[in-house]
């Protein structure tokens, strides 16, 4: 900053836009000055994805206006926003896995001569775009075999490639880890530094406060505030999204029993991604498994279950049952997973709330193979009531609920199951503050009420905030335990990268 | 999911498509009924007893077939090998009806139908080939194996009374092909809406990875569906065999799955895997069999007929991509 304020680079005017009968967004207004990053935050259906959305000419406003370097513009089409230098990247990248880096990011506007593609020239094209961008990316590499934040950074060479100035980033490190992101935040403030305009919707706050110049908070649709993020807080930026303080993020502790018995034992467990993993699981205990991405912790529950094949070990359940064969002898041992992702590992997008939650139960809610409808009815409404599932009926498909309330309708799912150990994989991954501490409140719930919990999470605070114990995973291997007042993100992290830093040395 | 983060997008995206899967829910209903009041007062040998009943009889091995295809498309596969099956359930069945019991010949003929869809079930499922190419190929195997029992020859069954019965015994002026016809395809629609087993198709259809992790089978529950869909297609070639006294091992039957699978589609059930149901396969098929019935009774070339029944396929499939469009 030399004392001159850079010229406003995007204006938004008055926008509004309805889907049916919902209002999604009522009369927003905001000015990003050139070369800043804005945020956007605010609880799932306030609205900052359609914003994102129609900033990026995937959606059309019903009114309003957008502004771009002084000008107005009004996009059709994705497409004919990134001719005028509007670029989008989204939480999952679009790209082709088989073709390679370079090939993906030249995807559409490769350089030709009459309909051949010039290889040569895409390379030495590559090579440019990748060095000013100052990412090292093999563009030879096929783009499949990359990790997500790599692939993302396909997306944000392709819009640079583009000569895009205006970059809308949707969750862009919600499927990241701490190194990824925080190599996700360098580009970013590289992109800044270099003139382009940022707009960063987030659900984490610390990131917003961390990488942002300014943050809009959105509630039902409109503007609750926009303020530079220096003035703000954590807390500060809650209230403003729901409209009241959040008492406190994590319900209380409550410590299991001295000798309570082992409800869960994991011996020696291989897998592919796991190396023989040894661990106990006590009733009434929240126990932790953090890493880095990668590090093995979604395979580890997925051997546990029996999702993938186990290579040698055991898995015993505290009734002396043995498992790890498959994940329907597992259910009915009594021991339940909550999937990675919902939408590919959990729910029927097609189905109704009800068919979701009770798909596990089905053979205790019919007679002689028959559902009783019923039956299934009182048991699925009892169950759904009780983990707050709120929105569209329940009869209705399950995809007309918001990520919290779907994340919901699993939680019913497990508890309909009775188990007697839960092991809950990124439970609040894409979910709003709110529905996180209603996640949060169950999963303490069912350790009160003297089930194990395995809880796996990439976000080190829930880890911490949850677990009376935690197990930390690194390369496939479990290299580290942490207790009580050993629970320090400090802790963790030295434990999860050992790897990088006994590299350094 | 990244319309996930934003409840306004998905919401408005359902109610978006909200028209097109309301209108494939029940859309056949309307063509069909539209088809059948225009054929009733265009024509007056339509609707009599004797024409609807000579339609159905016709139809019986077609519903069977695909009441019982709704099924495995639900649950995420699909089955070419259907029309070589009632071919080859057809000509064993007559083979052994030349020199043993009805019974026998009976028993064999679906027997071998249920032995196909078994071995189509395991070639999906165990060796993971895709149900596309695997029901292709299973489909030369069978056609192949029917000219071997055949040798080439029709085999004629005119002098064997017990064995014409199974299809030819009228019961309450209704001959038994179609009440086996209805049996049968109430029987697997039931199976479908009533049980856990037809949840769980529709959840191995759906989303085969969440249904295994919330305990389903869906190995299992496949190979379920290829084996009702080898039977039924067994049985219905049984009847047929039956109902017409001959068999003969004619490429014309491998086509019959394609017929079934347009009967499927344009009444309404996904190619997709997950959704459908056996009423609307049922409206499906008889809703095509009523424009190859209409084209004979008004007389119009049957060259168009054809031509008619692909853009009804188009139709029916390009509703069901737009129901499942999202964002």
């Amino acid at each position: 900053m030399n004392g001159v304020s850079p010229p406003v680079y995007l204006e938004l005017r008055g926008l509004s836009k309805h889907f049916g009968g919902v209002r999604a967004l009522d009369d927003v207004s905001l000015s990003v000055p050139k070369g800043a990053v804005h945020a956007l935050v605010g609880e799932n259906g306030a609205g900052k994805s359609t914003l994102g959305r129609i900033v990026a000419g995937a959606l059309a406003p019903d009114g309003g206006e957008i502004r771009l370097d002084g000008r107005e513009v009004a996009f059709r089409s994705p497409r004919e926003a990134l001719v005028h230098g509007v670029a989008a990247i989204a939480q999952e990248p679009s790209i082709v896995p088989h073709l390679t880096v370079a090939q993906n990011v030249f995807l559409g506007a490769e350089p030709r001569n009459g309909g051949f593609i010039r290889r040569r020239r895409l390379d030495r094209a590559y090579a440019d775009l990748a060095e000013s961008a100052g990412f090292e990316l093999p563009g030879g590499m096929s783009a499949g075999r990359l990790r997500t934040s790599e692939q993302q950074k396909i997306e944000i060479l392709r819009a640079l490639s583009r000569n895009a100035q205006l970059i809308v980033m949707d969750e862009p490190t919600a499927a990241l880890g701490a190194q990824e992101t925080a190599h996700l935040h360098d580009v970013v403030r590289r992109l800044a530094a270099a003139g382009k305009t940022i707009v960063l919707i987030s659900h984490f706050l610390g990131e917003v406060l961390e990488l942002a110049d300014a943050v809009t908070v959105l509630r039902d649709g409109r503007v609750v505030k926009t303020a530079p993020t220096a003035d703000e807080t954590e807390a500060s930026l809650v209230v403003a999204m729901l409209g009241r303080p959040l008492t406190s993020t994590f319900p209380p502790k409550q410590a299991p029993g001295a000798n309570a018995r082992v409800v869960l034992s994991v011996r020696g467990l291989s897998a592919p991604g796991v190396e023989s993993a040894s661990f106990d699981l006590q009733a009434g205990e929240i126990l932790g498994l953090a890493g880095l991405i990668g590090a093995g912790r979604t395979e580890l529950a997925r051997a546990i279950f029996g999702a993938t094949r186990v290579a040698s070990g055991e898995v015993v359940l505290g009734s002396g049952t043995a498992l790890g064969r498959s994940p329907s002898r597992s259910l009915r041992a009594g021991l339940a997973l909550i999937p990675e992702s919902r939408k590919d590992d959990g729910l029927l997008y097609l189905r109704s709330s009800l068919e979701n939650a009770t798909l596990s139960r089905l053979g205790a809610l019919s007679t002689a193979g028959v559902v009783r409808r019923r039956r299934e009815r009182r048991a699925g409404h009892d169950v759904l009531e009780r983990c707050g599932v709120r929105g569209a009926s329940f009869s209705a498909p399950v995809s007309a609920l918001s990520g919290g309330n779907q994340q919901k309708v699993l939680l019913a799912r497990v508890l309909l199951c009775e188990p007697n150990v839960v092991i809950a994989d990124e439970p609040t991954r894409g979910v709003d503050v709110g529905a996180k501490r209603a996640i949060y409140d169950f999963l303490t719930g069912l350790a009160e009420e003297g089930l194990g919990v395995l809880l796996i999470s990439s976000e080190l605070e829930e880890v911490i905030g949850l677990s009376h114990r935690v197990l930390v995973m690194r390369r496939g291997r479990l290299v580290s335990e942490l207790a009580g007042e050993a629970i320090t993100e400090d802790a963790i992290l030295a434990a999860a990268f050992a790897d990088a830093q006994e590299a350094t040395v | 999911m990244t319309t996930g983060a934003d409840a306004s997008s998905p919401r408005a995206a359902l109610r978006r498509v909200d028209w097109a899967s309301r209108l494939r829910g029940v859309g056949i209903l309307l063509p069909f009924t539209i088809l059948f009041v225009v054929l009733s007062l265009t024509s007056s040998s339509f609707f009599t007893k004797a024409n609807m009943l000579n339609i159905l009889d016709q139809q019986s091995a077609t519903l069977i077939i695909a009441a019982a295809g709704t099924l495995v498309l639900i649950a995420g596969g699909i089955d070419l090998s259907v029309g070589a099956i009632y071919g080859f359930a057809g000509v064993t069945s007559a083979h052994f009806a030349l020199n043993s019991s009805a019974g026998t010949a009976i028993l064999l003929g679906v027997g071998a139908g249920l032995l196909i869809g078994l071995a189509n079930g395991v070639v999906t499922t165990v060796f993971r080939i895709n149900a596309l190419i695997g029901t292709l190929a299973m489909s030369f195997i069978v056609g192949g194996c029917s000219a071997l029992i055949t040798k080439g020859n029709l085999l004629v069954l005119f002098d064997k009374e017990g064995f014409g019965k199974l299809a030819r015994t009228e019961f309450a002026t209704v001959t038994t092909s179609i009440w086996l016809m209805v049996g049968a395809v109430v029987l697997i629609g039931l199976l479908l809406s009533t049980t856990t087993v037809g949840r769980y198709m529709s959840a191995a259809g759906g989303n085969a990875e969440a249904a295994r992790l919330a305990g389903v089978r869906v190995d299992a529950v496949r190979m379920l569906t290829f084996a009702i869909s080898g039977t039924a297609a067994g049985l219905a070639g049984v009847i047929d065999t039956s109902r017409v006294l001959s068999a003969q091992a004619s490429p014309n039957d491998t086509a019959l799955a394609f017929t079934v699978l347009a009967g499927i589609v344009v009444g309404g059930t996904s190619i997709m895997g997950g959704e459908g149901a056996v009423w609307r396969t049922v409206v499906g098929v008889l809703f095509i069999a009523l424009v190859g019935n209409g084209y004979l009774l008004l007389q119009f070339d049957p060259l168009y007929e054809q031509i008619t029944m692909g853009a009804l396929l188009l139709a029916a499939v390009g509703l069901d991509a737009l129901s499942r469009r999202r964002g």
